[in-house]
Formats: structure tokens, sequence, C-alpha cells
């Protein structure tokens, strides 16, 4: 705690992006959520169900995206122990795991008309089966220990290590035959889907990380306060302490 | 009108399409309000608190 850096700077960054992240947020999704449902052609196979795409696919890029963030935060804190860099790993790591829940739901959703399956094990399902539980896993182990910073330390090994499933959930369509199908979008030789679809697809992509951003900075504000919170209290049971003449212990 | 229902029929996958929208709908509202309901009660927390450092500490 004593470690514990100002984080002032941090806060007043915070507010100076915040409302512009908002703005994102809205207006991306906005202006997606419009494409998608209304300005977007249906697809020539799949009708109007292609739809559930444009929510479907951004939410998985986010479950990948975020918990990339959370790795590389967790790695600047096992590293450097900058403080800041375990608050935005436990910050982040909640919403990632949503995003890969909606990732999960709303590709059952997907798949039951389409492939007349609400679940298979495939790689790609399964992989990103495995991210949602490694997501649960770093947050269950942050709070598992008394000492949090043993809990902060124990999870960011954990979000280091599993890492490596990130790409294998991006190459699990390429290495194993799968029924979900190939990349389509990040892909060699670029994306293979029409620009009308690309379009609503990275709006809501753009507002979802706009969201993100938001979402993370009132949690890391949140956090910055509670431990404020927490340094104030034990000084001020210090002091009361002390002002009674209890025996010190060393 | 008829256009409406159309839209809402989404092609005879309306079953699969809305729970998609509505699901994340519900899931992006819900973490952001208690994200937003924990900043701010954290912070009340922290100004009733810094208001009176003298008083022992609250659980």
């Amino acid at each position: 705690m004593h470690r514990f850096a100002n984080p002032n700077r941090f806060l007043r960054l915070a507010a100076a992006i915040l409302p512009w992240c908002s703005i994102g947020a809205v207006g991306f999704l906005g202006l997606g959520l419009y494409f998608a449902l209304f300005a977007s052609p249906p697809d020539y196979q799949q009708g109007e169900a292609v739809r559930i795409m444009y929510v479907h696919v951004p939410a998985a890029w986010m479950a990948l995206f975020v918990y990339t963030v959370v790795a590389v935060a967790s790695a600047i804190a096992l590293i450097w122990r900058h403080p800041l860099a375990d608050l935005v790993a436990q910050a982040a790591s909640p919403i990632g795991a949503s995003f890969t829940f909606l990732a999960l739901v709303t590709g059952s959703l997907w798949g039951k008309p389409m492939w007349g399956a609400w679940w298979v094990w495939d790689a790609r399902l399964t992989s990103v089966l495995v991210l949602f539980f490694l997501y649960l896993g770093h947050i269950a182990l942050s709070r598992a220990f008394e000492d949090p910073t043993r809990g902060n330390r124990a999870a960011a090994i954990l979000a280091v290590v599993g890492f490596v499933n990130v790409p294998i959930i991006h190459f699990s369509v390429e290495w194993w035959n799968t029924l979900h199908q190939p990349a389509s979008v990040f892909r060699m030789g670029g994306p293979t889907i029409a620009p009308e679809m690309l379009l609503p697809l990275f709006l809501m992509a753009f507002g979802f990380t706009f969201y993100f951003v938001t979402v993370l900075l009132l949690r890391v504000r949140t956090e910055i306060a509670a431990r404020k919170l927490r340094v104030l209290r034990l000084s001020a049971f210090q002091k009361a302490a002390g002002a009674e003449s209890l025996p010190q212990l060393s | 009108m008829n256009g409406v229902a159309e839209f809402l029929d989404m092609g005879g996958r309306a079953a699969f399409v809305w729970p998609a929208y509505g699901f994340t709908l519900l899931v992006l509202i819900g973490i952001l309000v208690v994200a937003i309901r924990g900043l701010r009660s954290r912070e009340r927390e922290l100004e009733r608190f810094e208001g009176r450092p003298r008083r022992e500490p609250r659980k």
C-alpha cells in the first residue's frame, strides 16, 4: 500500500477522456445498430439470421481483445510492479468475461438455426469456452487470498500463462476441422465479406471498444477510491490506537 | 404496418435474432449500471470518510 503510486495523473486523464468514450460508444453503437438491423442486406444463404453476426462477431473480438489487455497489464504488473497495472487487469476481466459469455450465447442462437445445433465441441467453440473459464479463474484467484497482493500476483500469472489460448482461438478454424466457419475478416488476402456487411461489423466493434474503455475507466476509478479508503481507514485506526496508548505490535 | 411485422419477423428467424440482441443489450447495460453504482457508492464513502478523519473507522 505504501508503494501505491499517486494515481492523480491517471484520474485526470480518465476524467478527460471518459466523456468522449461514452459519446463514442453511444454514437458508434447507435449507428452500428441502424446499419445492422436496417441498412444492410440479408445474406443469400442465411437470410435475416445473418444479423446475429453483428453482435456475435464484435463480442468475440472484444473477448479476445480484453483478454489481451488483461494479459499485457498482468505482465506489466509482474515485471515492473506498477500498481495501476493490477487495477486495470482486475477492472477489465469481468468485462471481458461478459463479452465472452455474449459471444457464446449469441453464437448458440446463431448456430441453432444455421447448423441445427446449440453447441458442438469443435475447436473454436471449445477454446472460447476455455477462455471464459480462464476469465472466471482470473476473477476468482485475485480474491482467493487474504493478502490481496498475493491474489493479484497469482491472477496475473494465470492471465499471462492463459494468453496462449488467444492465438489458439484465432487459428483454431485453420488448424482443426471445425464446424465454425473460417476467418472472413482477419485473414491473409483480406476480408471475403461484403463491404455492406463489413460496415456494421466495424461500427459495432468500435462501439463495443468505446464501451469497454468507458466501463474500464469507471471501474478503475472505483478501485482507486476503494484503495484510498483502505489507506485512510488504516491510518485512522493506527492514530486511534496510538492515542489510547495501546501496546505497539511491531 | 406490414413492413414492421416483416421486420420483426426477421425472415422467420425472430426467435433467434431478437434474443441475441436483447441479451447483448441486457448484459451491456447491466455491467454499466453496476459500474456506475459501484463508483458512486465508493466515492460517497470516501467523501464521508475524508470529512471526518479523526473519527474511529466504521465497518
